[in-house]
């Protein structure tokens, strides 16, 4: 009996290291949707976190007439206050990028944790705990937000957890079907079959093949919870001490900004909420679509296929 | 290690003795309504035999006969409902779910699809080490030389080379290697080997089987669950052919292979494709598919394919004996035998 | 001239990561209307690589070379535009796993008639009828047209499968790996199903598989295909009996035989990569034959015996014949 060693060690390419700055350019030249979408999110966050050393003025620093127009001193003009538009902008991006963020990892552990232990242990737990993400998911968020901030106060972190508590069904759904189906593989069975307990199968085999989707929905939790922020501010529900962007246009509204055309107290902060949902989605459609590629084309359907002349020597 | 799992030396290493597993089947909001009976999948229907340490015993069959039902019961890892498995001479099918995993530790498996039962993020070495790690074994040392030596003993020398890989970055048998090396490092007395080798190429089978024949030497009870008859006679000391939930005949591999006495082991064997084109036996194909195990047919299972069957295989189910035309050991299932 | 003549087919794939993988290098057979021929190796040789070549089906990283000449006319000529008159409706093919891929929410007439109507070959009642003769000649009663493939087991999804490849009477039929998922019993149905359809209609059939008992007990004729070539082909009881490459013996003695009593061994070793030229023999670092020469100069396959031909410098020394 030849126990013949199928071991052939020169043909397998042992891991390779990548120099950081191929890897970057690679991840450009290959998935410019999210590269730029990276781009936008960076511009802002690095724009809230500098805020206090370069922002031309204070939140309350009244520097002009009320509404003036943009000019070389205020490049986006002045609010209903005579405050400086861009000053405000850059304090107001700290407020929102916060709520985001913070909401959306709120989101994410809610909805992480439900979705790993109803898709992991199924059965009974599964049916509990996908009930009640039924629930949430019926319920109209906007009333629901707009009564709870009414009634346990319009603090910032009530504001979090408030959108937090909303927006995890979706992760949660989400993750639940992953991990069922990765509780059927192989791996996980044998990890079962050799004594491993639920513990270790959970966080050492099931969630570091789950963690690109609950960063992909993460990111994508942070533009719908930058738009909650908006839409709360701008009913007049948001953290009155606190200028957030949803904030400015309901101040700038509240304060006639419409019917003496002062575009630039309303339309900036509108855009930047744009660009930021804009950016993250973009980000996290990008992270999904590496996840799930698309499903290969049908056995029928047309391939172009290049045709190439035979080069003499290549016949053999 | 647990009192349940220290038998005494003399026992066989496993004996399953009349085992059923069946799995409900779900009767629907109408069927329950209805009050219907509820209804059974019979995948494993009172089955007995018995797996000697240095042993290896092929468990042949089409799917569907009850062959993986079988070693997941053994394993524990599905609930079985009637019968004995004595491991060591221990009833393992009452053990406490918390004595498990001392049982665990003296039985293994090994997975069809060398893909899928590594996982993809684990390097080699963590995947060999897991067992060591989940039942505390050793200092974090005396794991990686354990680690090197079961790599060893599946032909992956030096280990060293193979320490830091990833599944992707190995061939298909190199991935079965790698699984079965962390089966070896529990040092266990029992591998189930389900269809160890149908994932892979041709050229590398032999390589597997060699080394499953190896550890047989090394005094290790093996059962391999397989389809394939061919493999099965090469490499297995003894085969039990399974039908629809039952051993329908069992003994020798040469036995079996060469004086088959079961109606089905023979429609088996004749169609089982031969190297040799001028080697063709008259294949005697069976029509139909396997019926399915939840409407299984009275009297003995076989009798709706079977060729010879008579008026008493539509009423009397056969049990397994020594026919007359066979050798002492090797018994089968038949009225007609 | 032969019904199907394949020769120097090359197939190329660009790699994500820059250069390209040289799949296909050169390979040639032709067959006989009512002829069998197997298509033999292992995962990653170029088997199912070069029947997707003869359908046309690669995808845009693909590029190929050579003829598939089809009665006479070069399928590749054009590219796409000749290769797509002929496809399903000359030349057939059942997909590996293709008794898994039906559409679970239609019926199975249904789609065994879709290719009709594709290549408006039938219609309506008549498609309908024909599914039904279909059916019957694959060994399935025609009234389970209107089944769902959920409700037929995986040999009547095969049978099934190798109905809609029929769907529009073709010369030749591609079948890859078309038992390899089947229990043997059914494998053995399928096979008897294929063996009949060849001889009754006529029809060519090239059997892919690595699983070499299978070829030896339907094929009259087989090529063993390595590294995207083939290195030996002829009739299979030479290819069994006289085998003339190394590797053809190999692969018979890694084989386990019901009854065979010799040993069983591996072939140590792995097959060497296509994204890089290869200097020499491709399957001379596992060789066990191998000598001077196999390193330096590729073997060309060349005739050693009537219709058998080997790609082996052995055969080259002139006292020297490679032992069955």
């Amino acid at each position: 009996m030849s126990v013949g060693p199928d071991v052939a060690t020169g043909d397998i390419p042992a891991p390779r290291l990548r120099r950081p700055l191929d890897a970057t350019w690679r991840i450009v030249k290959t998935q410019p949707r999210a590269t730029a979408g990276f781009v936008i999110v960076l511009f802002f966050v690095v724009v809230a976190l500098t805020a206090p050393w370069l922002a031309p003025y204070g939140v309350t620093e009244k520097v002009g007439p009320v509404f003036e127009p943009p000019s070389p001193e205020h490049p986006l003009g002045l609010d209903d206050a005579g405050v400086d538009m861009l000053s405000l902008m850059m304090w107001g991006a700290r407020v929102s990028l916060v709520v985001g963020f913070a909401a959306a990892l709120v989101a994410m552990l809610i909805g992480g944790t439900i979705g790993l232990l109803s898709g992991y242990f199924g059965g009974r737990t599964d049916t509990v705990l996908m009930r009640m993400t039924d629930y949430f998911l019926v319920i109209p968020d906007i009333p629901l937000m707009l009564v709870a901030a009414a009634i346990w106060g319009r603090s910032l972190s009530n504001i979090v957890i408030i959108i937090g508590v909303i927006y995890w069904t979706t992760t949660a759904r989400l993750i639940r079907s992953q991990v069922i189906s990765l509780r059927e593989r192989v791996y996980v069975k044998r990890a079962h079959a050799v004594g491993a307990g639920h513990g270790r199968i959970l966080f050492r085999h099931i969630l570091p093949q789950v963690t690109p989707l609950i960063v992909a929905n993460t990111v994508l939790t942070v533009a719908i919870a930058i738009f909650a922020e908006t839409a709360i501010a701008f009913l007049g529900l948001g953290d009155p001490t606190l200028t957030s962007w949803g904030k400015l246009i309901e101040n700038a509204f509240s304060h006639n900004a419409i019917t003496v055309d002062a575009w630039w107290a309303i339309v900036p902060p509108g855009i930047a909420v744009a660009l930021v949902i804009l950016g993250c989605t973009m980000v996290g459609q990008a992270i999904e679509d590496t996840l799930n590629p698309r499903l290969r084309v049908g056995h029928l359907s047309v391939r172009r296929f290049r045709l190439r002349p035979l080069q003499g020597t290549d016949q053999v | 290690m647990t009192a349940a799992v220290t038998g005494n030396g003399d026992a066989p290493l496993l004996e399953v003795e009349g085992l059923v597993t069946r799995y409900p089947l779900p009767r629907g909001v109408v069927g329950v309504f209805a009050r219907a009976p509820q209804r059974y999948v019979q995948a494993v229907e009172g089955i007995s035999f018995t797996l000697r340490r240095g042993e290896m015993l092929a468990l042949v069959g089409e799917s569907g006969c009850g062959k993986t039902t079988t070693a997941q019961s053994i394993l524990r890892l599905v609930r079985s409902d009637a019968g004995a498995i004595r491991f060591q001479g221990t009833d393992i099918t009452t053990l406490p779910s918390k004595e498990l995993r001392g049982l665990r530790r003296r039985m293994q498996i090994i997975y069809q699809d060398p893909y899928e039962s590594l996982d993809p993020r684990f390097r080699v070495r963590a995947t060999v080490e897991e067992p060591l790690v989940v039942h505390r074994i050793g200092s974090k040392e005396d794991r990686l030389h354990e680690v090197e030596a079961a790599l060893r003993l599946t032909g992956l020398d030096p280990p060293e080379l193979f320490l830091d890989r990833y599944p992707h970055e190995l061939s298909g048998g190199q991935r079965q290697r790698v699984a079965i090396a962390a089966s070896l490092v529990l040092h266990p007395d029992l591998l189930v080997a389900d269809e160890p080798v149908s994932m892979l190429d041709v050229s590398v089978r032999a390589g597997i089987l060699g080394i499953l024949d190896d550890l047989r030497r090394r005094g290790l009870g093996i059962l391999m669950i397989t389809h394939d008859l061919s493999t099965a006679a090469r490499f297995a000391d003894r085969i039990a052919v399974m039908y629809l939930g039952r051993i329908v005949e069992e003994g020798p591999a040469r036995e079996v292979v060469g004086n088959p006495q079961h109606p089905y082991t023979k429609a088996l064997l004749s169609v089982v494709p031969k190297r040799d084109p001028e080697q063709s036996t008259q294949p005697q194909i069976l029509r139909g598919e396997t019926p399915n195990p939840v409407d299984v047919p009275p009297g003995c299972r076989f009798h709706p394919r079977c060729p010879i069957a008579g008026d008493e295989c539509r009423t009397f189910d056969p049990e397994l004996r020594v026919p007359a035309g066979a050798r002492p050991g090797h018994s089968a299932a038949c009225l007609k035998a | 001239m032969s019904l199907l003549e394949v020769t120097g087919l090359h197939v190329w794939f660009d790699l994500q990561q820059g250069g390209e993988l040289h799949a296909v290098q050169g390979v040639g057979f032709d067959l006989d209307a009512g002829e069998r021929f197997g298509l033999v190796g292992e995962s990653g040789c170029g088997k199912t690589t070069t029947i997707l070549a003869l359908m046309g089906l690669l995808p845009p990283t693909a590029s190929v070379a050579g003829t598939v000449a089809l009665a006479g006319e070069n399928l590749l000529e054009r590219g796409e535009r000749t290769v797509s008159p002929h496809r399903w409706k000359d030349v057939a093919m059942v997909f590996q796993g293709a008794m898994n891929a039906f559409n679970p929410v239609k019926r199975v007439g249904d789609q065994i008639a879709e290719p009709m109507a594709l290549h408006e070959v039938a219609d309506g009642a008549e498609a309908k009828r024909r599914v039904g003769e279909l059916l019957e000649l694959v060994g399935i009663t025609a009234a389970r047209a209107d089944r769902y493939p959920h409700e037929f087991s995986g040999g009547m999804r095969q049978r099934a499968a190798i109905a809609m490849a029929l769907a529009c009477e073709p010369k030749v039929l591609l079948a890859d790996e078309p038992t390899t998922a089947l229990d043997v019993m059914v494998q053995a149905q399928i096979l008897e199903l294929l063996v009949t359809l060849s001889d009754d209609f006529g029809l060519a059939l090239v059997l892919v598989t690595h699983d070499l008992p299978v070829v030896a007990q339907v094929c009259e004729r087989a090529a063993v295909m390595y590294a995207g070539e083939i290195v030996e082909s002829g009739p299979t009881t030479a290819l069994f009996h006289n085998p003339r490459h190394p590797y053809t013996r190999l692969l018979f003695a890694a084989t386990p035989d019901l009854y065979g009593d010799e040993d069983v061994a591996s072939i140590p070793g792995a097959p060497p990569r296509l994204d890089r030229p290869i200097g020499g023999c491709p399957f001379q670092p596992r060789c066990d034959r191998a000598f001077g020469r196999c390193e330096e100069a590729r073997p060309v396959l060349r005739s050693v015996a009537d219709r058998h031909a080997a790609a082996c410098h052995l055969n080259d020394l002139p006292q020297e014949v490679p032992a069955a």
